[in-house]
């Protein structure tokens, strides 16, 4: 595990009729990892991961997940991953513990059906089917059959959308769960919080395309400038702290007695200041650090406009 | 949690455990189901009492034995309406619906092949085909039915008949939207009913249109079913052949044009 990949797509294109849903796409996901796929509406996230299901067969470029081609290799794979679609799947007649009992006679070894119904809080659905379920009740029971096989890789095609906070915390603690015990985990999210606080590795599609990737830290750090804020008397010599500061950054008195500084925040930076501040007799007051979140930098990437 | 609750361990269940898994969801969301319960034992049971009991459409009831009754002519044409009630109607509709909601899909992305889901969807037909067949014929029993001929050319009838039918319903639920699924397999099922020597004898249709009719699946089930049980015929080869090439444009059309999503 650590270094291998356990999904390889390279130049993959994806057309439905004229439109262009995956353009070219590279995307290389590492074992036992968490990794969110993030995106605006359309980016093609959905068409990406059931391209790598093997529903959608690619009209250029080249893909492997867990070492198989997912269409003509299809049989061999399917057993060893997890799947949870964006919506539906289930029989509208049917209740979510037969549901789940059947997807587990499916699989070889699958896990304790009602530990995990108990887990899910699957047990509040009780006699009711699915047709007749909250939403958030049919996304944990979708959750619940992607997991029950006991697979090597998870698909989670927007795994929180819909749930309650608790629900979201139980879904988050169950990715968790998966990783620690080494299931390499995929989802997507809109919800950039989710997307920091789960995922080891982030890959931003905009368009069809990976336009960003790394580490939720990595993504943070880059892109975006971070700003220093502080408050000290009015009328500070502004021109003095800039140039004890790196040549990239800026300084400003935005109000009487309320300073921003912006540029590459690291400790270095704030080192500078505070030492400038004490030659200068400056009690820096309400100092404080702004870092960039994920959502900044999903904006600032993928733009403020709304997508179709 | 205990660490190591979720390590991988992959595999796939032995094909016929999940073919039997899947036959036995199916049968058991066909019978939970109302309309479909309405379609497949209600309306053949009605129709076989209502029409045994009082002479509505004067039927031939002459059989192999001799003088029979309503009931001798009845029974053979219920029994192919039972089996288009569930091969064909009730597989269209519950089918469509499950392309519809992604349960197709999903399934797609389990263990069980696709051919194994069509496997299991067949069992379940069949199964669901036993349980009509044995409440039908010991209804038409008690209404005094005596049936005649070889069993086995009924068998025959009754297999070509789920295939021609399951290749049509199959074929529609593939390719049409859920809705235009149900309101078609309906309006087949009520045509059918009455076009198909179901409950009226083809015979009083007029000449042209009742050659037509007879080249109907329905029509030669029907057909087929009561020259064996009502006359006594031994092997009704006419009618085993229309519904063998029935059989193998439904299901080479089904094959062809189903689509999953
Ligand atoms: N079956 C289809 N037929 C035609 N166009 C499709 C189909 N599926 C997706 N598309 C189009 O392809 C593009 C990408 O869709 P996709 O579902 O992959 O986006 P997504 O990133 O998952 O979006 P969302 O966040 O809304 O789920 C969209 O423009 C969509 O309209
Ligand atoms: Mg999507």
């Amino acid at each position: 595990m650590g270094n291998e990949s356990v999904v390889q797509a390279v130049g993959l294109v994806k057309r439905y009729g004229t439109k262009t849903a995956v353009d070219g796409l590279d995307l290389e996901v590492r074992a036992g990892a968490v990794t969110a796929v993030l995106g605006p509406n359309g980016a093609g996230k959905t068409t990406t991961i059931e391209t790598c299901e093997g529903y959608r067969r690619p009209d250029a470029g080249e893909i492997r997940v867990l070492g198989l081609d997912p269409v003509r290799q299809a049989a061999a794979l399917r057993p060893r991953i997890g799947v949870m679609l964006q919506s539906g799947g289930v029989y509208s007649g049917a209740r979510a513990d037969e549901m789940l009992r059947h997807v587990a006679k499916l699989h070889a070894h699958p896990l304790d059906v009602d530990a995990l119904i108990e887990r899910l809080g699957l047990d509040s659905c009780g006699r009711t089917t699915y047709r007749r379920l909250s939403g958030g009740q049919q996304q944990r029971l979708a959750l619940a059959m992607a997991v029950v096989g006991r697979p090597e890789l998870v698909f989670l095609d927007e795994p929180t959308a819909g749930l309650d906070p608790q629900a979201r915390r139980a879904t988050w603690s169950l990715v968790r769960d998966l990783r620690r015990d080494g299931v390499s985990v995929i989802l997507t999210t809109h919800h950039m919080d989710e997307a920091e606080e789960l995922a080891d590795d982030v890959a931003i599609i905009d368009a069809g395309k990976v336009i960003a990737r790394g580490t939720p830290e990595e993504l943070c750090r880059g892109g975006a400038e971070n700003t220093l804020r502080f408050t000290g008397r009015p009328g500070l010599d502004v021109a003095s702290l800039l140039k004890a500061l790196p040549p990239d950054s800026a300084a400003a008195e935005l109000t009487p007695g309320a300073y921003r500084v912006s540029g590459t925040v690291d400790p270095q930076l704030l080192a500078t200041v505070t030492s400038w501040c004490a030659q200068h007799g400056v009690m820096p007051d309400r100092i404080s650090v702004e870092r960039h979140t994920l959502e900044d930098v999903f904006l600032e990437l993928t733009g403020k406009e709304l997508r179709g | 949690m205990i660490a190591g609750t979720y390590a991988p361990k992959p595999g796939a269940a032995p094909l016929p455990r999940m073919i039997a898994a899947q036959a036995a969801l199916e049968t058991k969301m066909l019978l939970r189901n109302g309309e479909q319960l309405l379609l497949t034992v209600v309306i053949p049971t009605l129709l076989l009492v209502l029409f045994s009991a009082v002479d509505i459409v004067s039927v031939p009831t002459k059989t192999a034995g001799g003088e029979g009754k309503a009931v001798d002519f009845l029974t053979p044409g219920i029994l192919a309406l039972a089996v288009m009630s569930t091969a064909f109607t009730g597989q269209a509709i519950a089918t469509g619906f499950e392309r519809r909601y992604g349960v197709l899909k999903r399934l797609g992305a389990s263990p069980l092949p696709r051919w194994g889901l069509m496997a299991a969807k067949t069992l379940s037909v069949l199964v669901t085909e036993v349980l009509q067949i044995a409440l039908l014929t010991a209804i038409a029993f008690a209404l005094g039915w005596s049936p005649h001929g070889n069993p086995l050319a009924v068998l025959l009838l009754l297999v070509l008949g789920t295939a021609a039918f399951s290749g049509l319903g199959l074929l529609m639920a593939g390719t049409l939207k859920a809705e235009a699924t149900l309101a078609a397999a309906n309006l087949v099922f009520l045509l059918l009913l009455v076009g198909g020597g179901v409950i009226v004898p083809l015979d009083k249709f007029p000449g042209g249109v009742e050659a037509a009719l007879g080249l109907l699946p329905i029509s030669a089930l029907s057909d087929g079913l009561r020259d064996v049980l009502q006359d006594g015929a031994s092997m009704p080869w006419g009618d085993l052949g229309i519904l063998a090439v029935w059989a193998v444009l439904g299901l080479g059309a089904a094959a062809r044009f189903f689509r999953w999503e």
